[in-house]
């Protein structure tokens, strides 16, 4: 490589003195591959694990540019997107970056962020302009792992978030949701993590977690209710209207407290189980105490009484129905109905002792339950299926004494209790109505009509034979009547004729009449003159008479 | 061969002015500009092969590495030249492309080889067809500035797309690298003596 000085130069020592700068040009490309080879050796310390996550949907992500994020720092690229052997998912390759290995242990998760409107409000709208991308959760397992079940949902709570998990148990799930709020004096404090149906199916286990430093208000007197909805109720005070907050109602959302007699206790460990109630008045409600099953046999239709339909005593709610069946009764040919249901018998309140001191059972006692029954039937205790709304007709069985009740016999061994029943008023109107309806229908209308149709067929005959027979001779005298009416109009004109002023007749009577007249005055002359003079009778007129007069 | 060389006669010409010296007369300094006199490149084989080797390293970075990276609302892109030219031929712009890949594959590539020829050729003292490879020097120093076409388009990108929200281009440091190939391309072109081709006719090593 020293050939560049050639032998015979005459500036060949010149050239020489210089020969430690020919190695100096080597530097460059030194420089240059030092400078490759530390970025490669950087490239590949900077690697860090590779992980294959599965989704449902690639939807929003391209190997090269999609993004791995955590609390919006970049920890990572999508390098490639295959589907999964069986092509019902998608696997997607994720180059984590080195300082993200936490990133690649055995309980990180991973969840595609997108734009999404759920109860907390609209999340991932910066996706609309930059893409969507991953975005991951640490974990804090032991165990390392590279192949993830990715999210399709994101987590409500990320690793790390300070507070307590909880577990309820719920008969159903309601409006409830992932994400659904927890309220604790309706400041939100937590939200629904996750819920599935319990091992045996027969309810379902929601998780919820309450952020710290809200969890030390979860203790294990704690009471958790679904919040969802509105409560309406009707007091002195006049309506009143309460809900959580106008998320609750829209969504769903869990609320607790702590009864204030219970208050003071330790907070909760994580992962403590509660129940949770269908409404805040049945969770604050002090214990119902242990159950009793009752059974009642009614002979009457029972349409409207269903599963849950309250059992009140003397109008106080001390159970529900837990079962209405249909039985059959081969010797009457009658089909009874059956209504289970479950009492609590601490619902009575104070009674219940009082109850019990009064039948001097010791309280505590097994079979203090049927015992007390036994005395309340004995004193006339019937359960009837009464009306609780006439619109819907829904149905409650209320407990009633009826002193005047037929006794019946109570055998205090037979678990359910048997409670006698009565038929309901309204069953008795009912009856009433029926007898009504009954004397009605055995009215005969039909032969009333049948004779009412002869009868007027005769009136139908008799009228022809009318119009046929009678009309025409009933013509014929009209006709007749018309001829003397004829006559008698030509009479009458005579008779004016005759009354007329200027006619002689007319005269003729004037005269008569004037003569008459003059008659009648000399009789009265005559007969006033007899008055005076009664003897002219016999003796004739005296002359003076002419000089009174 | 029948026509004097310069050494033959004692002559020198100056780098700096050009002017043809007598060597015997000042050996060392050029009488008129006072530049050293050499007789050919100082260290011209050595130079032009350090120079090409290091843009031949730097010619890896330079296709590894992204050269410019796309925000825009349809999502973020980051782009190698060769990605580059493969979307724009998938997108039909297959002329663009074409030039593109001249520019950027095709005359680096062939800088490397013609230098990497002429340089084997004068340090075996080859003396076939020297004509040809003197042309092939001419050549090169005529095409060795196109390469720098995609550093321009890159510089020119980064500087007009700046739309904030709707797209932005920036740079990445495989334009750096590319752009380092170019100039050191053309450095090492400078550095070769083409009159080397020819030293070998009289002198044989």
């Amino acid at each position: 490589m020293t050939n560049g000085t050639t032998p015979q130069s005459p500036a060949e020592a010149d050239v020489k003195s210089r020969r430690w700068s020919l190695s100096l040009v080597w530097l460059v490309p030194l420089v240059a591959a030092l400078v490759g080879l530390s970025m490669l050796i950087r490239a590949w310390h900077d690697a860090g694990p590779t992980v294959e996550v599965t989704f449902e949907t690639a939807g929003g992500l391209t190997p090269g540019q999609s993004q791995v994020k955590y609390r919006n720092v970049v920890i990572g690229e999508v390098s490639a997107i295959r589907l999964s052997q069986d092509h019902k998912k998608v696997v997607v390759t994720i180059d984590l970056d080195r300082d993200a290995k936490d990133f690649a242990r055995k309980d990180s998760r991973y969840w595609v962020v997108r734009p999404r409107i759920g109860t907390g409000g609209v999340s991932g709208l910066d996706t609309l302009l930059s893409g969507d991308f991953i975005a991951a959760d640490p974990g804090d397992s032991d165990q390392r792992a590279t192949r993830f079940e990715g999210l399709e949902n994101p987590p409500p709570v990320t690793y790390g978030e300070p507070g307590k998990r909880y577990r309820l148990k719920a008969s159903d799930l309601g409006s409830l949701d992932i994400g659904s709020p927890i309220y604790y004096r309706k400041v939100r404090v937590g939200q629904v993590v996750s819920y599935a149906l319990d091992e045996s199916g027969d309810g379902v286990d929601v998780d919820i977690f309450v952020n710290a430093p809200n969890d030390q208000y979860v203790t294990a007197d704690t009471r958790f209710w679904n919040a969802s909805g509105i409560d309406i109720g009707v007091s002195a005070n006049g309506l009143e209207l309460d809900s959580e907050s106008l998320l609750s109602v829209l969504t769903g959302g869990v609320a607790f407290a702590t009864p204030k007699r219970e208050s003071g206790s330790a907070p909760a460990e994580a992962g403590t189980e509660f129940q949770l109630f269908s409404e805040k008045s049945v969770a604050l409600s002090p214990g119902k105490g242990p159950a009793q099953r009752i059974r009642m046999r009614f002979d009457q239709s029972l349409r409207g009484l269903k599963e849950g339909s309250p059992v009140e005593l003397i109008g106080k709610q001390i159970g529900e129905v837990t079962r209405v069946t249909l039985d059959y009764d081969a010797s009457d040919k009658t089909f009874p109905v059956i209504v289970d249901a479950r009492i609590y018998p601490q619902m009575m309140g104070q009674a219940y002792g009082k109850l019990l001191t009064d039948i001097r059972q010791p309280a505590g006692n097994a079979d203090e339950v049927p015992r007390l029954f036994e005395d309340l039937v004995n004193q006339g205790l019937r359960a009837e299926a009464r009306t609780s709304n006439l619109l819907t007709g829904q149905l409650f069985v209320a407990l009633e004494l009826y002193p005047d009740a037929q006794p019946v016999e109570f055998d205090v061994t037979l678990d359910p209790i048997q409670i006698p029943t009565r038929p309901t008023s309204l069953d008795k109107l009912q009856e009433q109505l029926t007898r009504l309806v009954d004397r009605f229908s055995k009215i005969p209308f039909e032969s009333i009509a049948n004779n009412m149709n002869g009868s007027l067929a005769e009136l139908r005959k008799t009228l022809s034979s009318i119009n046929s027979d009678v009309m025409p001779s009933a013509l014929q005298t009209l006709k007749s009547i018309d001829g003397v009416m004829t006559d008698m109009r030509s009479t009458l004109n005579q008779a004016a004729d005759a009354l007329d002023p200027s006619s002689p007749e007319r005269t003729r009577i004037g005269h008569a009449l004037d003569e008459v007249e003059r008659m009648s005055r000399s009789v009265r002359e005559l007969s006033d003159y007899l008055r005076r003079h009664p003897e002219s009778m016999i003796r004739g007129r005296s002359q003076p008479v002419r000089s009174d007069q | 061969m029948t026509v004097a060389v310069a050494a033959e006669l004692g002559l020198c010409l100056c780098h700096r002015c050009h002017k043809a010296c007598d060597l015997n007369a000042s050996p060392h300094t050029c009488p008129r500009c006072g530049a050293h006199l050499h007789r050919r490149k100082r260290n011209a084989i050595t130079r032009t092969w350090a120079l090409m080797l290091t843009a031949l390293i730097l010619y890896i970075p330079a296709n590894v590495l992204p050269i410019m990276h796309t925000t825009s609302f349809k999502g973020d892109s980051t782009a190698t030249i060769l990605g580059s030219v493969v979307t724009l031929w998938r997108d039909g712009a297959w002329d663009i492309a074409t030039i593109i890949f001249i520019a950027s594959v095709g005359v680096p590539v062939t800088k490397f080889l013609v230098l990497g020829l002429l340089l084997c050729t004068v340090h075996k003292g080859d003396t076939r067809s020297r004509r040809d490879r003197t042309r092939l020097y001419r050549g090169l120093e005529l095409i060795g500035y196109w390469s720098m076409l995609d550093v321009f388009v890159a510089a020119l990108l980064t500087a007009l797309v700046q739309f904030g929200a709707l797209g932005t281009i920036e740079p990445r440091p495989g334009i750096l690298f590319f752009g380092l190939v170019v100039v050191l391309t053309m450095l090492a072109t400078l550095s070769f003596d083409p009159r080397l081709i020819w030293d070998t006719d009289t002198h044989d090593d």
